[in-house]
């Protein structure tokens, strides 16, 4: 689906790059904890996060993430939005939380990404 | 070992200490630098994950280092060095799961004892120096010409 889709889906306000709705994507990760992010096989995906930090950003940025969706009504600060902008990464927000955006996410075609399986790192 | 070949790149990357939300402007540059370079993608993936997870560390854990960022034909390589508190035990750092990072770390959405094991799966070779009171210097390797570490 587009993002733009992603957006009306979940009642999403689009805080940065309304000119990228129009990127695919067909993954999705959704996690607080961004070493779990950091985890993920692959790029492209939608990062469904309830982080508003610089870090959230940054790391949809070395993943290569199509674009960051904040949940329950979070919002970051401007001057991270201002940087997002600049730096190509959509940034969307809903009110809704985590489980629901989720799973309205996948109810309409969103996959999950691949990602390493702590039993991968033992040994 | 592939590290033969002239050098096409190399840079230095000051990480300035206490500075947690600049931490990511290096691995941010390193990807646009090997993407210029031509780099091969998945290259460009891994090399971005594993000087992320490492400047990381260096922001939240120690009193500033560097990145150096070596390219060349053959293989990418990342250097992190800094002044901290250094590891005690090596092995320890290398498992899942363990931890030494402050709450204010995981309240970030990090800490949970994967930036070490991440760096190193994400590597082709990977070696950890270190010495207690002194710092830490870490060398990440990544062959170009392979697309899986396996």
């Amino acid at each position: 689906m587009t993002l733009y889709e992603v957006g009306e889906l979940v009642g999403a306000e689009v805080l940065a790059g309304e000119e990228l709705l129009d990127r695919w994507v067909d993954k999705g990760c959704g996690a607080d904890l961004l070493s779990d992010v950091l985890a993920v096989t692959e790029e492209g995906f939608l990062l469904v996060t309830g982080m508003v930090t610089p870090q959230a950003v940054r790391v949809a940025e070395v993943m290569n993430a199509c674009a960051v969706l904040f949940v329950r009504g979070k919002r970051p600060p401007q001057q991270l939005v201002d940087y997002a902008r600049e730096a190509g990464i959509p940034l969307l927000a809903t009110e809704k939380g985590m489980f629901e955006a989720c799973g309205l996410l996948y109810g309409r075609g969103l996959r999950p990404t691949g990602f390493r399986h702590l039993s991968e790192y033992a040994g | 070992m592939p590290a033969e070949g002239g050098i096409l790149l190399r840079r230095v990357f000051p990480v300035p200490p206490d500075a947690i939300d600049q931490a990511g402007q290096v691995s941010t540059e390193v990807r646009r630098l090997l993407r210029g370079l031509g780099a091969e993608p998945e290259v460009v993936r891994r090399a971005g994950i594993v000087c992320f997870e490492g400047e990381m560390n260096i922001a939240l854990y120690t009193k500033g280092g560097r990145i150096v960022l070596v390219v060349r034909p053959e293989v990418v390589e990342l250097l992190f060095s800094d002044r901290g508190p250094g590891i005690a035990d090596i092995e320890l750092v290398k498992q899942p799961g363990y931890s030494t990072a402050p709450d204010w770390a995981r309240e970030l959405g990090f800490g949970a004892g994967m930036g070490i094991p991440n760096m190193e799966k994400n590597s082709d070779e990977f070696h950890i120096f270190s010495r207690v009171g002194q710092g830490t210097v870490i060398r990440a390797t990544i062959y170009r010409r392979r697309h899986d570490p396996g």
